[in-house]
């Protein structure tokens, strides 16, 4: 199978395997006029198998949420067909209007205008909680 | 110089407690030195929830440092009836006032508040989250009556799911040094699991839960009473089953320790009987008077005001 290389744009690498389709929803890349191309189930050294998805076009990657989504992704940034830069990504201290709060009790549900605020409470089981009201979001892709 | 905030507890540090107890202990000494304090400052309560003790001790307390109040006691005389938001009452409010004290019955409407408002604001309770001035006013009273913040067994009894003021509370002695903690409840009404991952389990510190007040008590230094609160079920039967699952009386006092303080953070319905109150280990009317003058305190300390 032939995916062309791309000239200027964006490769996000070393996604879970199987989880492509959920980065290109969360990034909404369905709302891109440029090609975008999913790539499921590539082999990888230390992966086994892993998800690519490039894009080719410049654009700005909210790297707080694909922090949030997976924080072993890499995003490559391709200028000329040559990757001019590799950012590894973290997890986020503090996630806003990414999630939403769905505790019935929270000023949030109430008022949906407001800011959803998620703050980062435990890295190691990759934890949020709602700034407002504390209530915690595990992160699942 | 940014405005100051008290939405949670741990805005303050423990230095900043200690401090604030200091001051309201010499407030109590000395009332005259405070009387003009705040003149012409203006203190708004928004109580979009109803309240006795904690409006009428923050209106109590800035009256007696010299300054104004306004504001409402129920959302229904407020712009909030015809669909205003949190927001934009905050906005107006703080055109009028210098700082502003609110309780609101949805989680993080005081957090929500302050990214609207230009002057202090103060959480006066919000749900059945946070109650971070009822906690300053537990522990100036557990340091008159205990002359010391540390070093104690505290057992909590009712409500420690919607229990604001427990949450605050623990959260507050958690920064102490050798406090164990005691979480008496029925399975519905435990501790949540935010407070003991987020605030015990971090730091092991050690705590208990049971379902028996009989077997906790002869432990207690200080026993924390809580009222179950109807206003947080959306269930009317499950209120209705729990709610005097724990009813203090003189006979369960029996086997207490002889310098036991009992605080409870009022209203109280059943859970602590009228004939308590005569018991010299009673502290929850303390509690009461205590609340003003901490919140004298807190004012002066948001507003930058030193005598």
């Amino acid at each position: 199978m032939n995916i062309d290389s791309i000239q200027n744009g964006v490769v996000l690498d070393h996604i879970q395997a199987g989880k492509g389709m959920d980065v290109y929803k969360y990034l909404r890349l369905d709302q891109l006029d440029c090609p975008v191309a999913i790539i499921k189930n590539a082999r990888s050294g230390h992966m086994g198998k892993k998800d690519i998805i490039k894009i080719d076009s410049p654009m700005e990657v909210d790297l707080d949420v694909l922090g949030y989504i997976d924080s072993n992704i890499t995003v490559n940034i391709i200028r000329d067909g040559v990757r001019v830069e590799k950012k590894h990504l973290k997890l986020p201290r503090k996630l806003v209007n990414i999630i939403h709060c769905k505790n019935p009790r929270c000023i949030t549900v109430a008022e949906p205008q407001l800011d959803a605020i998620f703050l980062l409470s435990d890295e190691d089981k990759h934890t949020y909680r709602c700034a407002y009201c504390d209530t915690e979001k595990r992160r699942k892709l | 110089m940014s405005i100051r905030n008290l939405i949670d507890i741990t805005d303050l540090t423990v230095e900043e407690i200690d401090q604030l107890i200091a001051t309201a202990e010499d407030i109590i000494e000395n009332p005259v030195k405070y009387q003009d304090a705040c003149a012409h400052k203006q203190l708004a309560t928004l109580f979009f929830e109803p309240s006795t003790r904690t409006r009428l001790s923050f209106e109590s307390a800035m009256l007696a440092l010299g300054g104004s109040v306004l504001g409402f006691s129920e959302a229904q005389s407020s712009s909030t009836a015809k669909g205003e938001t949190v927001g934009d009452t905050i906005h107006t409010v703080s055109c009028y006032a210098d700082i502003i004290a609110m309780r609101h019955p949805k989680e993080g409407a005081p957090y929500a508040a302050a990214q609207f408002s230009e002057v202090p604001i103060i959480n006066a309770g919000d749900g059945g989250h946070n109650h971070p001035t009822q906690t300053l006013t537990d522990l100036l009273t557990i340091h008159r009556e205990k002359g010391r913040l540390d070093n104690f067994t505290i057992g909590f009894c009712g409500d420690l799911k919607f229990g604001r003021t427990v949450h605050s509370l623990v959260n507050a002695l958690s920064r102490q040094s050798g406090i164990k903690f005691v979480f008496i409840s029925p399975e519905e009404l435990k501790m949540p699991d935010y407070i003991k991952e987020t605030v015990l389990d971090k730091d092991s510190l050690p705590y208990e839960e049971t379902a028996s007040l009989e077997e906790a008590m002869p432990d207690l230094d200080i026993l924390y009473m809580t009222r179950v609160q109807k206003e947080r079920f959306f269930n009317e039967a499950d209120y209705v089953r729990l709610k005097d699952t724990y009813v203090l009386d003189p006979e369960k006092l029996v086997p207490a320790k002889s310098d036991l303080c009992i605080l409870h953070p009022l209203p109280r319905v059943n859970e602590i009987t009228v004939s308590v109150d005569r018991d010299p280990r009673a502290c929850y009317w303390k509690q009461v008077k205590n609340g003003k003058f901490i919140r004298m305190a807190l004012i002066m300390k948001l507003l930058g005001i030193r005598v």
